[in-house]
């Protein structure tokens, strides 16, 4: 069937703001989306709150709303386009994830659909029901004969305890319709079944939950498959969990295809698989099915599917070369599989199944560090920030890949110190808990004699999985034992997985004190022209001749093996590394600046060359650069890459400024190889790095800093401090996201503070500045060029500094800062862009207090805030980055029309758009071990997963969208809550008489009561948690409050009061607002909401209108 | 598993490329063709599946044995393949219906395998040049190059030889239906694999395995609602006995169903040449439309010929048995993959719809040919 022919206006919805369990993954599917519908030449709409997405770059769809994710916006989108004489036909809501099916489901639910007379392709909503309805899924996979765990679906805790005691502990517990599995868990006791019954009720929307039968332990798998309108279907990948049933599959170990099943028992599987697809009745496209398989008798059961592109989806797009989003939207408009072509082979079709002659792993990144207290046992709620995925000839190989792409501590077996004191018995005891980094705790107990099968017992991991380590294992001995190394022994070592470091290591251990650091060992090794080969991703094993450059290194045994990197001498090439594995503070944002870079210099006429290891990300999708290498992100992997381009044609450069810290960090040692680095040079970037020098930059340009020293002893650090005086913020220096930065108040908290910062070494001392209260946080974002600086963005933050720029909101352009202020912000940014010899990006931290500008700190790369910067003006500094690196000038650019003829942000006119960027976090998901939820008190540690934008034409109604998009919809009426510190008392009357005026029931604590009393506002007095019963925590819990104001008392120490109350807030999903600037930036919001609610306009709008008001105002300018 | 016990073994193709890696399974030389075989799954049937005779495989999965040897899984009573060329074998099985492992097995068999070989690039050299003769030399069988490959240059070509004979039972025997029978199906091993008989018996169909040798006369003697020609190996150029055979059954209009070497005889019996495919189809992805329905269907194919039918794929051609169609054919190549009489109760594809290894898509065919014999039985 060809093309459907009665649609010609496509609504494209996405997947929001970046939290666990929904990653960049729908960037890219839904960028793949946009980049079909409109090469069909389909009118293409597209509402996405998220502006670090490429998917919401102007040049993706015709209309971009920036707009909050739920059916009243979706509702006002489709209004909004019918006024401008294009009515919506469709919308396609399977490519962004859970968010964008629970909206479609909404958007039917409210009718408006029907109204509007608007279709959803993809998947209808009776067939989305059918998936996502635990209970009535089940039904159907027994109606057609398959097999699922026995359960019940409960809407109260009794219903709950009458299940159990029919099923008998343990049972899992998953409400319905959450995504990475949220809220779910596995009910071990009778207290747990209370809790996890409670938590799993509450985070339903449909306040539902499904009690299940545990198959704790047995095999995972999942399938991934796709099918067309005439009902052709196909399974595109299969996937093993190496982690057993009980760890979210996002949270395991995975490695494609599925590596211990025979024939007769994959058969089975996508039999199965193939049924359930069209009994659920999936329309088009692809959908996500997940297995178990007990290991003892092979029974096999059908645990859930997401009839969608799910996560696992863009995984297996990456593990085959099989572009599952990009094949989804087409059948969604009509195409059947045999009509589009496999673009890999562009001889074949896409109706076919991908064979894959190499093995996939996926390993997640975890960041409990950021979240003190919190369990780190994995369970069946997805906890992971993020996942690398590697491609080897062997499983052995990617393995090894996968564990060094994780930038942790452990870059793969023995290249950390083994703790003292293990022993067999403990090692397997610890291992049978699921935690990040258990694989670690298997190797030891392997290395120090535990049997396969022992650690098989231990930890349900499957024996073939656990012989790899073991031959792993042997392979390094052999390293280590052998008198000296030589070619064979390398290939060898290199076949299995072994990186250069893990070689050091082991020869160390061997005595080889040659060959005890990673060079050494790179330099035999080069010595010996043992180089790994380059093979290419192609879907069909090589069957079929392969067109797209999509390759990853193997080292073969055979010294004459064949790589496949073809010659290319027309264009000069530049290599850009992107950023790894998502973590908290680096995140989509970088992967935008390095596709950005791509395109803009694919179109400046260079090569592109992308290196990255993250399959959630645009960048590592084939068609973003004209050749992908799917590797880690360390130095012996770039390099050798860097090697292999260079045989191939001329290299002008490699970029290492837009992945943020990842390939900041490798700048020193590729310069040292030789490598020709672009943009800002490593000693530049040194120079801005390292404390010392940049002090030293500050001073000579007259640049007020926080006073601050650097210290490796409790001694110094207390010296120090009591020399600048406290409160003082001490951080490890060379970190990002504010790892392991705390405010300190007082020496006894030093003292505790040195005696926990673990790596303290003269070469990496900890940091102390002093701390300033009350300043006003901005934000900078500036090209340089070497000669000229142009600003980017300069954005105020909401909270005022002490909260990480991360976490906190700001808006552009800045709300209260006077011309002269923003004259001053860029004066210091051009002393310390041409100071700091920065070509490129610049981001300068500084924090406003008293009339004084304080300089924070400046990363001369892409900062998180680019793309939101870019959205916000108009101007892509990505892409112009990118050129400046590659020798234009920003004069030449602004003639371009890639950057403003004249001004730039720090110019913008009155009329220009106002742009509200608000973070997102990720506390819901982290409990105690006992249970209690984590503390959400914002500080100078960044928490936040990702972030959404709000944009309007004025701060309130921006506001009260970034809040709407960021899960914290503000209330317009109903009890607001208030609880501030004395030091904020003063300040916070008139926003809360203001509240009060609005309609508000206002409700305090005793002490906030009377001053509010005595202003005349009306309160009621509610008791505080530890008062007894009926207490502020009980209401909040019983839904009675709508907003919570709640500042933190008290200057000292962890500031724990009113823990009891945000934690109570983020169970139910109340806004709380933890600082004065928040509560007032909030009533704006509230009033704007009240007043005329908010409206929508596409980016594409704002900036026209944007460029109106600057041509507007040039023009006054030019003639006054 | 140290380098120390790895025992060097070589790879050589007739066109003198060598590539080295390691023995595993028995020791010593074996010779064959080089085919590739791309199914990621189902190395066990792929050894054990006569089509694969006298062929020397190399498998594009990386990872191999994985799941060891499993008895039940075997498509015929021995290893049928030649020698095994593989990337990287494990180094202990995992499954709960493992009873032995691959290497072992093979050293029972005494099949002749080499690991360690860059099968990617191998298979690369194979798309381009064609698949070819090769042997492999394991241990102390190791020698100069040029003997090495004199001595794989002297080994008979695949065209032109005829093995069915080898690989076909001597003795009739019959596969009993599951629960009560239908109908009696005589299949003409060529080459059968056990699945074939398993999946009629699962239909309520008994099935009668005959010899390669097998007469008309013989077929008379059995009271048959149907006649079933099997996959096998060799080049159907030299089957003759099978296609006078076949020629005959059309003549009696018996319901005629074949499979993989069947399709290329019905083909022969029609009237249709066949020819050497470049390096064949080999694999359990192969995408086929069905021309009757318009269904795409994921195949597991193995075969190196084909039948040269003499119009485009969509045309009606008249053979002396009548109006003939193509049924199948392939999407990747649009070569034909089967072929459906129009006026005789006859039809034949190229590839296995009795699987095993590979996907269960085209098993509906056995109800096919099982509605040809029902209408038979319904106007007679
Ligand atoms: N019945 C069960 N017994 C044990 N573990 C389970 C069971 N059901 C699910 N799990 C584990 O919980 C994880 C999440 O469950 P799943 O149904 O996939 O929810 P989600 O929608 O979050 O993916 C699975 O990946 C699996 O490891
Ligand atoms: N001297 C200071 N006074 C007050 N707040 C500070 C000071 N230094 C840093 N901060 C706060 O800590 C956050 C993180 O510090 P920063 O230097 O930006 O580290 P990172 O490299 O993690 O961004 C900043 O966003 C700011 O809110
Ligand atoms: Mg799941
Ligand atoms: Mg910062």
């Amino acid at each position: 069937m060809p093309r459907r022919t009665d649609l010609a206006h496509i609504l494209v919805i996405g997947s929001g703001p970046i939290v666990i369990g929904q990653a960049c993954e729908f960037d890219y599917s839904g960028t793949q989306a946009c980049r079909v519908l409109r090469a069909e030449g389909l009118r293409v709409s597209l509402i996405n709150s998220n502006p670090a997405t490429i998917m919401t770059d102007p040049e993706f769809a015709d209309a971009t709303y920036i707009e909050p994710i739920t059916a009243e916006f979706v509702e006002k989108v489709i209004i909004d386009q019918a006024r401008l004489g294009f009515p919506v036909d469709a919308i396609l809501a399977t490519l962004g994830g859970q968010t964008a099916l629970n909206t479609a489901i909404a958007l039917d639910k409210a009718g408006v659909l029907v109204r509007h007379n608007v279709e959803l392709i993809g998947a209808d909503i009776p067939a989305i029901q059918r998936g996502e309805d635990r209970q009535i899924f089940k039904d159907i996979v027994r109606e057609i004969g398959g097999d699922v765990p026995d359960s019940a679906v409960c809407h109260s805790m009794a219903e709950v305890r009458a299940t159990v005691d029919r099923l008998g502990l343990p049972v899992v517990i998953r409400p319905s319709f959450t995504m990475g599995g949220l809220g779910s868990g596995m009910a071990y006791t009778s207290e747990d079944l209370e809790r996890l019954g409670s938590v799993g009720l509450a985070a339903s929307p449909v306040h539902e939950v499904l009690i299940e039968e545990s198959v704790l332990g047995w095999k995972e798998y999942e399938l991934e498959l796709m099918r067309d309108s005439a009902d052709n279907a196909v399974v595109v990948c299969s996937i093993e969990n190496i982690d057993p049933m009980g760890v979210h599959t996002g949270d395991s170990m995975t490695v494609a295809p599925a590596l211990t099943l025979t024939d007769r028992e994959y058969q089975d599987m996508r039999d199965l698989g193939l049924k359930v697809l069209r009994a659920v009745g999936v329309a088009t496209g692809g959908c996500n099915i997940q297995f178990a398989v007990n290991p003892v008798d092979g029974r096999m059961i059908v645990i859930e599917m997401n009839p969608r592109v799910s996560r696992s989806s863009a995984l297996a797009s990456k593990a085959t070369g099989f572009p599952i989003a990009k094949i989804a939207a087409k059948l969604a408009i009509g195409y059947t599989l045999d009509e589009i072509p496999n673009d890999i082979t562009r001889a074949t079709p896409a109706a076919f199944e991908p064979t894959l002659d190499y093995v996939v792993v996926k390993v997640p990144r975890f960041a409990f560090e950021k979240f003190p207290g919190a369990d780190t046992t994995l369970t069946t709620t997805m906890k992971s920030v993020g996942e690398a995925m590697s491609i080897g000839r062997s499983f052995a190989e990617a393995f090894g890949k996968a564990l060094r792409s994780m930038e942790t501590k452990n870059l793969g077996f023995w290249t950390t110190e083994d703790p003292a004191g293990d022993t067999v018995d403990g090692l397997l005891a610890a291992a049978a808990i699921p935690t990040d980094g258990r694989i670690f705790l298997v190797e030891r107990a392997l290395r120090m004699g535990a049997t396969v099968a022992q650690a098989h017992e231990a930890t349900g991991i499957d024996p073939w999985f656990l012989d790899q380590i073991v031959l792993i294992q042997s392979v390094g001995d052999d390293v280590q034992q052998s008198p000296e190394l030589d070619a064979t022994q390398l290939r060898r070592a290199k076949r299995f997985g072994l990186s250069d470091l893990q070689i050091a290591r082991r020869r160390e251990l061997g005595g080889d004190t040659a060959l005890a650091t990673e060079e050494a060992v790179r330099e035999l090794r080069h010595r010996l022209g043992v180089r790994p080969v380059f093979k290419t991703v192609d879907t069909c094993a090589a069957e079929f001749e392969a067109t797209t450059p999509y390759h990853y290194s193997a080292y073969e045994t055979d010294a004459a093996a064949e790589s496949e990197v073809s010659p290319q001498t027309e264009r000069p090439k530049v290599i850009i590394l992107g950023s790894g594995p998502n973590r908290i503070g680096q995140g989509i944002e970088f992967d935008y600046s390095c596709v950005h870079a791509a395109m803009a210099l694919r179109d400046a006429g260079f090569e592109t060359v992308m290196i990255n290891c993250n399959p959630e990300t645009v960048s590592t999708d084939y068609d973003t650069s004209d050749r992908l290498y799917f590797e880690p992100l360390t130095a012996e992997d770039v390099l050798e890459v860097i090697a292999a381009e260079q045989i191939s044609g001329t290299v002008a450069g490699v970029i290492v400024t837009l992945g943020g810290q990842t390939p900041l960090k490798l700048a020193g040692i590729l310069e040292d190889a030789g490598v020709p680095m672009l943009g800002t040079s490593p000693d530049a970037i040194d120079l801005a790095e390292d404390r010392g020098r940049f002090g030293e930059l500050l001073t000579s340009a007259r640049l007020p800093a926080p006073a601050f020293g650097t210290a490796v002893s409790f001694a110094e650090a207390r010296a120090v401090a009591a020399d600048i005086g406290y409160p003082v913020l001490v951080r490890p220096s060379y970190v990002l996201g504010g790892r392991g930065m705390e405010i300190v108040y007082d020496e006894v908290s030093l003292a505790d503070y040195i005696s926990r910062a673990t790596e303290i070494t003269p070469d990496h001392p900890v940091l102390v500045d002093r701390f300033l209260d009350d300043a006003i946080e901005i934000d900078v974002d500036a090209l340089c060029d070497g000669s000229e600086v142009y600003l980017g963005g300069v954005m105020e933050h909401i909270e005022e500094a002490g909260i990480h720029s991360g976490d906190s909101a700001c808006v552009l352009p800045p709300i209260t800062l006077s011309r002269n202020d923003i004259e001053k912000v860029r004066e210091y940014t051009e002393s310390i862009a041409l100071g700091g010899k920065v070509v490129g990006l610049l981001n300068v931290q500084y924090a406003m207090k008293d009339e004084t500008l304080y300089v924070l700190e400046a990363n001369p790369r892409a900062s998180r805030t680019v793309p939101f910067s870019s959205k916000a003006t108009g101007v892509q500094l990505a892409k112009a980055a990118a050129r400046i690196m590659t020798g234009s000038s920003i004069a030449e650019l602004r003639a371009e029309g890639m950057l403003t003829a004249v001004g730039d942000a720090g110019t913008l006119p009155i009329g220009a758009p106002v742009a509200v960027k608000e973070a997102v976090l990720p506390f819901h998901r982290f409990r105690r071990a006992d249970g209690t939820g984590v503390d959400t008190l914002l500080g100078p540690e960044m928490r936040s997963t990702g972030e959404v934008m709000g944009i309007d034409a004025a701060f309130g109604p921006a506001f009260a969208k970034s809040q709407a998009g960021s899960y914290g919809s503000l209330p317009t009426s109903g009890t607001v809550f208030v609880s501030v510190a004395n030091k904020d008392k003063r300040t916070m009357v008139f926003p809360i008489k203001r509240l009060a005026d609005l309609g508000f029931t206002v409700v305090a604590t005793t002490g906030t009561a009377e001053m509010l009393r005595r202003n005349g506002i009306e309160v009621r007095v509610m008791r505080k948690h530890f008062e007894g019963p009926n207490n502020i925590v009980d209401a909040i819990r019983a839904g009675e409050i709508d907003l919570i104001i709640n500042t933190p008392y008290g200057q000292s120490g962890p500031r724990v009061d009113g823990y009891e109350i945000r934690t109570a807030a983020v169970a139910t999903d109340i806004p709380c607002i933890t600082t004065v600037a928040g509560a007032n930036a909030a009533i704006q919001g509230i009033e704007a909401l009240i007043r005329h609610g908010v409206g929508v306009a596409s980016l594409q709008s704002h900036q026209a209108r944007l460029h109106e008001a600057i041509t507007a105002t040039t023009a006054a300018a030019s003639d006054g | 598993m140290t380098s120390a016990v790895d025992t060097p073994a070589a790879l050589v193709l007739e066109d003198g490329r060598i590539y080295t890696g390691t023995s595993f399974g028995a020791a010593g030389t074996t010779f064959g063709e080089a085919v590739f075989a791309t199914g990621m799954t189902g190395y066990q049937e792929t050894l054990t599946d006569p089509s694969y005779r006298r062929q020397v495989v190399v498998a594009t999965a990386p990872q191999i044995g994985n799941t060891g040897w499993v008895e039940q899984d075997s498509e015929s009573a021995a290893i049928q393949v030649a020698g095994l060329v593989i990337r990287d074998l494990s180094p202990a099985p995992s499954s709960w219906r493992a009873t032995g492992t691959l290497p072992d097995q093979m050293i029972a068999e005494g099949i002749v395998g080499i690991s360690g070989v860059d099968t990617r690039a191998l298979t690369r050299h194979l798309r381009t040049a064609g698949a070819m003769r090769c042997g492999i030399f394991a241990g102390a069988a190791v020698s100069a190059a040029a003997d090495m490959v004199q001595a794989v240059r002297q080994t008979p070509m695949m065209a032109g030889a005829n093995l069915a004979g080898e690989v076909s039972t001597t003795e009739p025997y019959t596969v009993p239906a599951e629960g009560p029978s239908r109908f009696t199906v005589a299949a003409i091993d060529l080459g059968i694999k056990a699945n074939t008989p398993r999946s009629f018996a699962r239909r309520g169909i008994t099935t009668i395995v005959l010899p390669s040798t097998t007469t008309m006369s013989d077929i008379e003697k059995l009271d048959l609602d149907g006649v079933f020609l099997s996959n096998g190996p060799g080049d159907p150029a030299t089957a003759d006995t099978a296609v006078a055979l076949t020629r005959q059954i059309l003549t009696h209009r018996i319901p005629l169903f074949g499979i993989c070497f069947g399709n290329q005889i019905l083909g022969r019996a029609l009237g249709f040449g066949t020819y050497k495919l470049k390096f064949g189809h080999r694999g359990i992805n192969q995408p086929v439309v069905d021309r009757a329905t318009g269904a795409i269907l994921i195949t597991s194919q193995n075969h190196g010929f084909a039948v040269d039918f003499p119009a485009t794929a969509s045309a009606v051609v008249d053979t002396e048995f009548g109006r003939v169609r193509v049924g199948f054919s392939s999407l990747n190549d649009g070569v034909v993959e089967g072929l459906t009489c129009l006026d005789a109760p006859a039809f034949s594809v190229q590839f296995h719809p009795e699987a095993s290894g590979g996907p269960h898509d085209a098993a509906y065919l056995f109800d096919r040919f099982i509605a040809l014999m029902q209408t038979k039985a319904e106007n007679s």
